[in-house]
């Protein structure tokens, strides 16, 4: 008899590997996912309702799209975003993949404290950074504009790229260089023909980020900018500030989808890689 | 070969690294078509002095010349000279062609003339069909060919192989040894190893030089290395050795009689000259065991054995002698019912000619 009680007791318990059968575990990735994503799920929602207050659901349209496809000034926003960040991610990328490189292949002197400067814009307050740049701009005499922006921008992207770059040039053989070295070539081609194509991945992930992360600025680009010259985000802040419209949500939402889609083709392209580069 | 002049000469070479000396003073002479290795334990700076043949590091004193040319200030890509490395090395972005194609289209030579040199070296390694393979489809033997054949298209003078076996399994590693062997006859370039495995250097070279702390010891074909070690370092190193300590007491003609500790007068053959603290020493495969005492005309020790390890075609007896050293003896397993049947705590004898008696000066 004891033996049928225990039987059913143990029947009750959960295997510790039977982690589904955990409330628990379900609870917070449900908690989780509610707590980060109602926001944005909404803001989504709303874009496409027919009804030009933002809160009340009247039914689904497109028109918000429409519109916001034919604001002449939000135009004008994503095309100076557009512009902002193909320049600063060009330059940043060019600047923090040759940082990255240096210190991952050079030793000088102080070159730890250096290191440990040149990743502290990661961690500045974004509004000192703002407040630094304009600052700097005034007391040099540059006037604002949208190439003040492009670069501040430049500056503050560019510490990303050189980790993602160091990142990845950790894994890298250094024998390989040698190896091209001893078949012949010259030290520019030993860079082009075998650094440079390990490089790329990296390269590839560090300009997405400091394209998004520029796309994204809305502190360092609303103090750098000039009279005038908004970017996309700067531009949705101020629309907010007249009427609070789904207009904006549409905006912002278009917003969304390019971010997700730069990360979602980074992704790829990192997954695709580290796939060749298994065994 | 003896007046053909070296195509490798190193002449007192130093290489400094702060306060350490990785190589200190070497001389070396590689003549040509030898198949020549750098031997010795890690750290003693055989693979800086391979790295110094290809340019790689600068010696901090001394001269290194490669086929007459001085090579001071001669950058890697300039020399005669290519390199197989340790890790390999093979680009990970290129196939298996364009990796081999790589040191020729680097330095200018025509596409039409690159497609004939590249299959010509791919089928010296029997890699013919593998052109269009990416490394990462390749296995570690078949990415060691590719990196052989890489270097082998270059035609250099010299090839340096950098621990090429050290990545491969015990089985293939045994088969490659017999191929690079195969590989210097039908290409005729002269091969320098560096290897810290003593049975690598000995099968597969025509001379090797072993070296120890930055110091060479001993350059001497493998046999000489084996049967006529100059020391005691070379002696341990090449192969197992049986050691005791002993005094010179006395020298005539070819012979020496040496008080050796714990056992009282020996005289063995030995020509060259010798005094004060020396070691004589005997291989493990040199000498017999037996339970009765051996004859006159023999050197002879008592001993208890202690262990046996059993490694099919032979084993390896270890005794606790009465000179208060352990000595091996290597008996070979050469019937299935061996004549002599040992068991730990076995009394036995072991005893070796005196002409098999190494005499090593400190």
């Amino acid at each position: 008899m004891t033996d049928i009680v225990a039987g059913r007791r143990r029947r009750r318990e959960v295997n510790p590997l039977e982690y589904l059968k955990r409330p628990w575990m379900w609870l917070t990735l449900f908690g989780c996912f509610v707590f980060l994503y109602f926001p944005i799920v909404t803001l989504v929602a709303f874009s496409f309702n027919s009804y030009k207050r933002a809160f009340v659901w009247k039914g689904f349209s497109l028109e918000w799209y429409e519109k916001a496809f034919n604001n002449q000034a939000l135009h004008e926003a994503f095309i100076n975003s557009m512009h902002v960040a193909a320049v600063s991610t060009v330059v940043s990328t060019a600047l923090g993949a040759m940082l990255g490189l240096a210190l991952y292949r050079y030793w000088f002197p102080w070159k730890g404290t250096y290191e440990g400067i040149i990743h502290l814009p990661i961690v500045i307050p974004e509004i000192c950074m703002a407040v630094a740049m304009v600052i700097f701009f005034w007391a040099v005499g540059i006037e604002l504009s949208l190439y003040t922006i492009i670069v501040s921008h430049i500056a503050f992207t560019i510490p990303f790229v050189a980790v993602v770059i160091r990142a990845r040039m950790a894994g890298f053989d250094v024998s390989l260089e040698e190896a091209s070295r001893d078949l012949g070539a010259s030290e520019w081609q030993t860079f082009w023909f075998v650094t440079f194509p390990y490089m790329i991945p990296g390269l590839v992930a560090g300009a997405l980020m400091a394209f998004v992360l520029s796309l994204d600025d809305f502190v360092i680009t609303f103090f750098t900018a000039g009279v005038g010259d908004n970017t996309f985000p700067v531009k949705i802040y101020s629309m907010l500030r007249f009427s609070v419209t789904p207009e904006v949500n549409a905006a912002s939402t278009v917003l969304i989808l390019i971010t997700l889609s730069l990360t979602l083709v980074a992704m790829i392209m990192q997954s695709r890689w580290t796939k060749g580069k298994k065994e | 070969m003896t007046d053909a002049k070296p195509i490798i000469s190193i002449r007192n070479v130093t290489k400094k690294f702060g306060n350490v000396t990785a190589v200190n003073n070497v001389s070396i002479d590689v003549m040509p078509g030898e198949f020549f290795a750098l031997l010795g334990p890690s750290g003693c700076g055989k693979t800086t002095l391979l790295r110094m043949l290809a340019g790689f590091e600068t010696a901090s004193d001394g001269e290194i010349e490669i086929d007459g040319q001085p090579m001071l200030g001669v950058s890697p890509n300039k020399r005669p000279v290519n390199m197989v490395f340790q890790s390999y090395a093979v680009f990970p972005h290129m196939s298996v062609f364009d990796n081999v194609a790589y040191g020729l289209k680097v330095t200018g030579v025509q596409k039409d003339e690159i497609a004939g040199r590249v299959e010509e070296a791919l089928s010296l390694v029997h890699l013919e069909e593998y052109g269009k393979r990416k490394p990462d489809q390749l296995s570690g033997g078949q990415r060691q060919r590719v990196a052989l054949a890489r270097a082998l298209v270059k035609k250099p003078k010299v090839l340096l192989l950098d621990e090429p076996l050290s990545a491969l399994d015990a089985k293939l590693r045994e088969a490659m040894r017999l191929e690079l062997v195969r590989l210097q006859h039908t290409v005729g370039i002269t091969f320098v190893i560096v290897t810290h495995d003593q049975d690598e250097a000995l099968s597969m070279a025509d001379r090797a030089a072993v070296m120890d702390r930055g110091v060479v010891r001993q350059i001497a074909p493998p046999d000489e290395l084996y049967e006529h070690p100059n020391s005691l370092f070379v002696a341990d190193f090449i192969g197992k050795v049986n050691m005791l300590e002993a005094k010179v007491a006395g020298q005539s003609g070819g012979e020496m009689v040496v008080e050796v500790k714990g056992m009282g007068r020996v005289t063995v053959p030995h020509d060259g000259a010798a005094s004060g603290d020396i070691g004589i020493a005997v291989r493990p495969e040199k000498t017999v065991l037996s339970v009765e005492k051996p004859g006159e005309g023999v050197v002879a020790l008592k001993g208890k054995v202690c262990d046996v390890a059993y490694y099919g075609s032979e084993s390896n007896v270890l005794l606790d002698t009465e000179t208060g050293v352990q000595f091996i003896s290597t008996i070979q397993n050469d019937a299935r019912h061996s004549a002599l049947s040992v068991a730990i705590g076995d009394d036995l004898w072991i005893s070796w000619a005196p002409g098999n008696t190494l005499v090593l000066a400190e």
